[in-house]
């Protein structure tokens, strides 16, 4: 829409007051830092996952793949640059293998882009597979890519198996490494955002709607479906590899099925945020984030044996009775605020209600 | 009538056997062609040894009783499902073969009898995400629409009577609206062939002589050969250069409107007594 081209100086302000607060957040609140971080690991997820589910139609329950295998790439690259992996894994952590200042910047730095690469490219190849299911049948197809990835990863010994693999510790104060964390999961959540601002901006946005609303149709008018399907998982997996590896490093301690490939916990979260924010819009999986990160950390502080039944009630109840989301829901109230609306100024000095008027001098199709 | 070309004006004979390439001159080579096609799903023969001919830049229609075979063979044509037998040619190249996407992109496009349109976008949007796909490299799937784009897209909705309506969902338009909607897509896509199925359905009696219109304005100020599905006689002996009657998945007649009006096969076919 041209309407939101022209954006005024107060969503600026917005942008520079989010920026300025998540930069500052943990020097005013330093005992939750890593709770923050947390918040923008979630809001990546939601962003991400919205770009299938959402903007898409295709509701992948396997996107916590791409999460843990950039992961254990990145755990894979950061030792193995410098120690023998297998050995490393053996030790289990007993602190005879140490890294200096610049291997684990070095590591961490490579292993990220690692991690970014592999998430990609196996994002490309399982698309070429798993794009040929719809429906029921690719939720539960990519559901299974993660569910077997972390059996797999677990009778790996090379990387440790179930007992997982000790990340190398951060060389430095314990709150610098916090606050070092924080920041990189901030800045991954903003480069998301950017990026896909942009990317709905573009002719890709359009034609992985069109591939939303009717696929047949998108194809019978030419349109790549492939390509643009692909591709689309592919960005997502880049973004969720990234988050994978800074987050293992963040909690010190990697394993399979907790930590790399939690299918009934972030696997299921990434979903839910997106309904209960609205799914297909780029605020609601954000607003959605925080939403649903609040009333976890909640639920855990205060209804602790509980917290599991409540989180459970109300996912039910966001999948049951507000399937459309906070921003659906506003859209159906204010549609005119979205730009959904008869041009008024237009109509009166057009043919009013008569869709094809029988006047041939009305409309000129010129090349 | 509205052959832009004196090379189209001949139209063939009445005649239920397959038209053969061999009499026909040179320069005016049929842009598609349809030979011995069967399909059929299960025990459903649905089309039974098809062949017929589109002349370039003409309108031809393609009538027949409900069940007769003919969107079967549109999906047929435009590579929807593979075909049992026989072979469809567009400019000059097999294309029974080739998936939705390519024929597509080959400038051979189809509406849809049930309508589709991309229901959550909006009107603009579904014009600007309908342009041509035929020569899009990866670079063009990043690109921002352009000026002209945008302004073709809003001429194309001026000229179906959708400009007022521009900014609302598609899915919230009226089932004659979306068809409108649809007709718009397909020219957006600048087809060199286009093949509509029953485009006058849902559309309300006092505005189809509109629509009429802009058919054949589609066919002579933009040069795309249309190929018509049609239920409203009236309608099709209108519009039509050529018409093809099917019942029962066969090719029953096909000749001028004249000549298929005062056809007593199609009459019986229309009748039921065939
Ligand atoms: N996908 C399918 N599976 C099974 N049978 C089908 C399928 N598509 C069409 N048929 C059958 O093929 C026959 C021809 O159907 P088709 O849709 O081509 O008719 P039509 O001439 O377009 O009719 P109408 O005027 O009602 O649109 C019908 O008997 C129909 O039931
Ligand atoms: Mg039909």
């Amino acid at each position: 829409m041209n309407e939101t081209s022209k954006r005024s100086p107060l969503v600026w302000v917005l942008y520079g007051a989010i920026l300025v607060a998540g930069a500052l957040a943990p020097m005013a609140f330093p005992a939750y830092t890593n709770q923050m971080a947390v918040l923008w690991l979630m809001i990546v997820f939601a962003l991400t996952w919205d770009i299938l589910g959402g903007q898409m139609g295709y509701n992948s329950l396997g996107n916590i793949f791409f999460f843990g295998a950039g992961m254990y790439v990145s755990a894979v690259i950061q030792i193995g640059l410098y120690h023998n992996v297998s050995e490393y894994t053996d030790a289990a952590g007993s602190g005879v293998y140490t890294f200096t200042e610049t291997q684990y910047f070095t590591g961490i730095f490579l292993g990220m882009i690692g991690a970014a690469i592999f998430a990609t490219i196996s994002a490309f190849i399982l698309g070429m597979v798993l794009f040929g299911l719809r429906g029921p049948y690719f939720a539960i197809g990519t559901l299974g890519v993660a569910i077997a990835a972390g059996e797999l990863t677990g009778a790996w010994d090379w990387v440790g198996g179930g007992s997982g693999i000790s990340m190398p510790t951060f060389p430095g104060h314990p709150d610098t490494g916090k606050y070092f964390f924080y920041t990189l999961m901030f800045a991954l959540a903003v480069s998301v955002f950017v990026f896909l601002k942009w990317l709905y901006s573009t002719r890709f946005g359009h034609a992985i709607n069109a591939i939303r609303d009717d696929e047949e149709k998108a194809e019978g008018m030419g349109i790549h479906t492939n390509r643009y399907k692909r591709l689309a998982w592919s960005f997502s997996a880049f973004f969720l590899g990234i988050s994978g590896a800074i987050f293992g490093n963040m909690t010190g301690f990697i394993e399979p099925l907790e930590v790399a490939f939690p299918t009934i916990t972030f696997g299921i979260f990434m979903v839910v945020m997106v309904l209960l924010g609205g799914k297909g819009t780029l605020w609601g999986p954000i607003l959605g984030a925080i939403i649903f990160h609040a009333i976890k950390e909640v639920t855990w502080t205060y209804m602790l044996g509980w917290q599991w039944v409540a989180l459970g009630f109300l996912i039910v109840v966001i999948v049951v009775y507000f399937q459309q989301g906070i921003m659906g829901w506003i859209m159906d109230k204010k549609p005119e605020w979205f730009g959904l609306t008869i041009a008024q100024l237009e109509a009166q000095g057009a043919a009013g209600d008569g869709p094809v008027s029988s006047d041939p001098a009305e409309g000129r199709v010129g090349t | 009538m509205n052959a832009p070309d004196a090379r189209t004006q001949e139209a063939p004979a009445v005649r239920a056997e397959p038209p053969t390439a061999a009499g026909r001159q040179a320069d005016s080579e049929p842009i598609i062609t349809v030979r011995g096609v069967t399909k059929t799903f299960g025990g459903v023969v649905a089309n039974h040894n098809i062949s017929l001919d589109v002349a370039r830049g003409q309108i031809t229609g393609l009538i027949g009783p409900n069940g007769s075979g003919k969107t079967t063979l549109f999906n047929s044509i435009v590579g929807y499902h593979p075909i049992d037998a026989g072979s469809i040619t567009f400019e000059g190249r097999e294309i029974s073969r080739m998936r939705v996407q390519q024929i597509a992109r080959l400038g051979l496009l189809r509406t849809f009898q049930q309508t589709r349109i991309y229901g959550k976008m909006n009107c603009v949007d579904n014009m600007l995400i309908s342009i041509p796909h035929r020569k899009a490299t990866v670079l063009d799937m990043f690109a921002r629409h352009s000026r002209e784009q945008l302004e073709r897209a809003e001429r194309l909705l001026h000229f179906v009577g959708l400009y007022e309506k521009r900014f609302l969902r598609a899915g919230d338009l009226s089932f004659g609206q979306q068809k409108l909607l649809e007709f718009a897509m397909a020219l957006m896509n600048e087809p060199t062939v286009l093949l509509l199925d029953e485009p006058t359905a849902g559309i309300n009696p006092t505005l189809i002589n509109g629509l009429i219109d802009r058919l054949k304005r589609a066919n002579t100020e933009l040069g795309i050969t249309l190929l018509i599905i049609e239920h409203n006689m009236r309608v099709i002996m209108n519009m039509a250069d050529t018409i093809y009657c099917l019942a029962h998945g066969e090719l029953l007649a096909s000749g001028t409107p004249e000549e298929i009006q005062n056809d007593q096969r199609v009459i019986d076919a229309y009748l039921g007594a065939h």
